[in-house]
């Protein structure tokens, strides 16, 4: 059954008429269209569809409409704030740190909500964060460099 | 406000669609399929604003096509790679291709498009010394402006000299600039689809958003073997919205909502016939064997296998097995079709246009030119997506609603279903050496589920016999090209094979390599290899996990050493450092080439250690990524890529080679920690407990 559910979109009030018990990415990508939200797996496994709720990484496949209600949400679209790139979005350009781009975004996301806890987290820290977000093509490496160097500026994530 | 101009500002350059307007004004015209097109003006555009555009019929799958194709073409026309517009994939605008698969962009695509990039800059050269009054020779080139060398005022423009028109000169093979004189050519440049990646505006297949969009979920037979006899489509049909389409086996629920239609397709009942195969992954092994047995073939022979086996002093047995193995690219088989005016448009997930437009016209019995396939930005291929089953389906759903776009986005388990997998394949060889250690006397090699590809590797063998089967429909399962197809299947058991023989003379792996290796390049990759890696080989098991191995792709050459820790009550294999020396030519995009060899190790550390679809008769029984196991990021090493200065070969592409030694460098790894050799991929946590029992106790 439909219902009415107001939450902070990037940063601006939103509401959507939809059912309560509909995940998130489909709301997001079907009926606001921010496509910048992949689904890799549909059971938050892979961690494609990651956003953030009140700035924590959640999968959005697994995220409720309902449990979104009176929150913030941010997705890919929202990082970068006045036309500049949030600085883990350049650290990941910089570093080349994706190919394919489909699990860039939750990437980016999930190291987004972890940086903001923990600036300067150690290489095995950022390790056990990133865990739940698969990359298939092979960015590992460039990718723990991409978050590592974003803790080392001064700074670190908005 | 900002932040919107800021995100359509990198949605407009997210596929650098700068030229579709005058592309679509001016269309290519039609080559000869199967033949690349000679008139360079089939790949270049140069826009009344004088930008340069670069049509070819790639995709962008990750792998860089799209940077390293606009190098190409900026280094003759003196440009910034970030001034070249590249436009990927779309069979009416752009000439034919072949597939972006077997790391052919590099070696197929690429001198054309340097070629016609050479020419073309002759030709401009060459309108410009009419226009300036200035012969060729007094001329200066630079970002988009010619001009004369002594008197830099008298300038044109490429703008200026072509006005949007085609360039009608034709001046034939024109040489490239020699290398001495490049300047783009081995320099790092960005990802041109960095941007729209970092921005979310990249848009893949499932993003479009074309009006009136249905999407289709199809119902699939619970096993292979099965199809669709009938179905109880009468609760579906009570949600609102919900519209079934039935075209022969093929039924589909469609709604304008994807969860929707997912939802309504779960009250689909349908009834199924058939018959599943009677084989299941345990058994596979000896099914493939015994079916294949019959049809066994000789490939290759060379010398007496009877003689060398006499003058052997040492003979190794082995047999050597791989599971199948899933694709599993991150974006799953998309297709967005539209049946419009007796032409199908497809917007696909695609690695190969030109196949899926012969495809769906083959199936939808239409002209080849009555199809036109769009690709978009790749989630993923690795041969996954050269072939077009999804493709395939929604052009057939949307035959049915003339005008209506309908998506078809396969779900995870759908993808692992109906992927055409890795083979599954059982190589068995028996091999010899000769009492001073320094020749191969037989190689005898038959295998059973795949090809005797790139089996061969520039070794010394006095006598061998490869033989291979030819039973067509071998496998119970579908299978297809998987990065490497055979290479690495072979490289497993050869390099696997040669350590074993290695390690029972006393001889060192490095050194026995180096003996039988009857290639300058092999040997000066092998001496790179070791010596960036810092080792001193000793003769396994050293209880130092550190293994090497071979492989090879067409020229292009590999050699991969790893070091592991195997925790011997959990049989768990920890890599903790990887190296590849790797020999592919003339490294064009040197950081695009070290992502595919850093991506080829992550993926392949996934292929050695854990990935294996399991099932049982036609089911699938891996459905997502709880059991289909993917390296995580605990899993990645340090990784560490070598190139050779001054390769002698022609570039020969890289998606393929660094794919190839990758698990036998693993397993001899695993071998040197240990003592136990582990025969069969992926070596999970049971199979090296297994291998760990069968070792002599001391």
């Amino acid at each position: 059954m439909d219902a009415t559910v107001s939450f902070v979109l990037n940063g601006k009030p939103v509401t959507v008429t939809s059912p309560r018990d509909r995940m998130l990415v489909w709301v997001l990508r079907d009926e606001l269209g921010l496509t910048g939200t992949k689904v890799g797996c549909e059971a938050g496994l892979c961690g494609a569809c990651t956003v953030l709720v009140d700035f924590e990484a959640v999968p959005s496949c697994a995220t409720k409409l309902g449990e979104v209600a009176g929150k913030a949400v941010l997705t890919i679209e929202g990082l970068a704030l006045d036309g500049k790139l949030d600085p883990i979005q350049k650290a990941f350009q910089d570093h080349h740190a994706f190919q394919c781009g489909f699990c860039t975004s939750g990437m980016i996301l999930a190291a987004w909500a972890f940086l903001k806890k923990k600036p300067r987290a150690t290489r095995a820290e950022i390790v056990e964060a990133m865990e739940g977000n698969i990359c298939r093509c092979g960015a590992h490496v460039r990718i723990l460099d991409a978050v590592e160097s974003v803790g080392k500026v001064k700074g670190g994530v908005r | 406000m900002k932040r919107r101009s800021f995100l359509q500002g990198t949605a407009m350059g997210a596929l650098t669609l700068f030229f579709k307007t005058s592309a679509s004004s001016a269309p290519v015209e039609p080559t000869r399929p199967g033949a690349y097109s000679d008139d360079f003006n089939a790949y270049l555009k140069i826009s009344a604003d004088g930008r340069v555009g670069c049509f070819v019929g790639k995709a962008e799958l990750g792998q860089g096509a799209m940077t390293v194709l606009a190098m190409l073409v900026a280094e003759e026309l003196e440009l910034d790679p970030a001034q070249v517009d590249v436009l990927l994939g779309d069979t009416d605008l752009c000439p034919w291709d072949l597939p972006t698969g077997g790391s052919l962009t590099m070696w197929q695509t690429a001198p054309v498009i340097r070629g016609a990039a050479a020419e073309a800059r002759m030709v401009l050269l060459g309108m410009a010394s009419k226009a300036l009054g200035a012969p060729v020779s007094d001329l200066a080139l630079k970002d988009g402006a010619i001009w004369v060398k002594a008197a830099p005022k008298r300038r044109t423009t490429f703008g200026e000299l072509v006005k949007g028109r085609k360039m009608e000169r034709h001046l034939g093979k024109v040489k490239p600039k020699p290398l001495s004189e490049c300047t783009v050519i081995g320099r790092r440049f960005p990802r041109k689809d960095a941007l729209a990646k970092i921005t979310g505006a990249a848009k893949y297949a499932g993003d479009l958003r074309l009006p009136g969009t249905l999407h289709a979920c199809i119902l699939r037979p619970p096993a292979h073997g099965l199809t669709l006899t009938t179905a109880d489509t009468a609760a579906a049909e009570r949600i609102p919205g919900v519209r079934i389409v039935r075209d022969g086996t093929l039924l589909a629920v469609l709604h304008a909502q994807p969860d929707t239609a997912r939802k309504a397709l779960a009250l689909v009942k349908g009834t199924f016939e058939g018959t599943e195969p009677d084989v299941d992954d345990m058994r596979i092994y000896q099914y493939l064997v015994d079916k294949a047995a019959p049809g066994q073939r000789v490939m290759i022979s060379r010398g007496d296998i009877a003689v060398g086996e006499k003058r052997a002093a040492t003979v190794v047995e082995g047999e050597y097995r791989n599971a199948y193995e899933s694709h599993a690219t991150l974006e799953p088989q998309t297709s967005v079709a539209k049946w419009e005016e007796g032409r199908m448009t497809v917007w696909a997930s695609t690695q190969a246009p030109f196949i899926f437009r012969d495809a769906v016209a083959e199936a939808l019995k239409l002209a080849q030119d009555k199809v036109r396939i769009i690709s978009q930005f790749v989630g993923g291929g690795f041969g996954g997506k050269l072939v077009a089953p999804g493709a395939i389906e929604a052009a057939r759903i949307a035959r049915l609603v003339p005008g209506v776009p309908i998506q078809v986005a396969w779900n995870r388990e759908e993808d692992l279903f109906l992927d055409g997998y890795r083979p599954a394949a059982v190589v068995k060889i028996r091999s010899g050496l000769d009492a001073g250690r320094g020749a191969i006397t037989f190689w005898d090699s038959t295998v059973a589920g795949v090809s005797q590809g790139e089996a061969e590797f520039p070794y010394e063998m006095q006598a061998t016999r490869y033989q291979a089967p030819a039973v067509p429909g071998l496998h119970p399962l579908k299978t297809g090209a998987w990065r490497a197809p055979n290479a690495h299947t072979n490289a497993f058991a050869r390099e696997s094979q040669l350590d074993a023989l290695a390690a029972k003379s006393g001889i060192d792996p490095v050194t026995l390599r180096r003996r039988l290796a009857n290639d300058a390049r092999v040997l000066r990759l092998l001496d790179l290899a070791v010596e960036t890696f810092g080792w001193e080989p000793a003769p396994g098991p050293t209880g130092r996990g550190i293994g090497l191995a071979c492989g090879a792709w067409r020229q292009g050459f590999v050699v991969a050493i790893a070091q592991v820790a195997v925790d011997k009550t959990t049989g768990k294999v920890q890599v903790e450092r990887f190296l590849e020396a790797v020999d592919v030519g003339l490294v064009v995009n040197p950081d695009g080439a070290r992502q595919q060899v850093e991506g080829a190790i992550t993926m392949c550390i996934g292929q050695a250690l854990s990935e294996e679809i399991r099932f049982k008769g036609g089911q699938i029984l891996d459905k997502n990524f709880d059991t289909y196991i993917l390296p995580r990021f605990s899993a990645i090493p340090r990784i560490q890529v070598v190139f050779p200065e001054n390769s002698t070969t022609i570039t020969q592409g890289i998606g393929e080679p660094p794919v190839v030694p990758v698990a036998a460098a693993l397993a001899n790894a695993v071998f040197d920690a240990t003592g136990a050799r582990v025969t069969h991929v992926p070596f999970t946590p049971e199979r090296v407990l297994e291998a760990l029992k069968r070792v002599p106790t001391k």
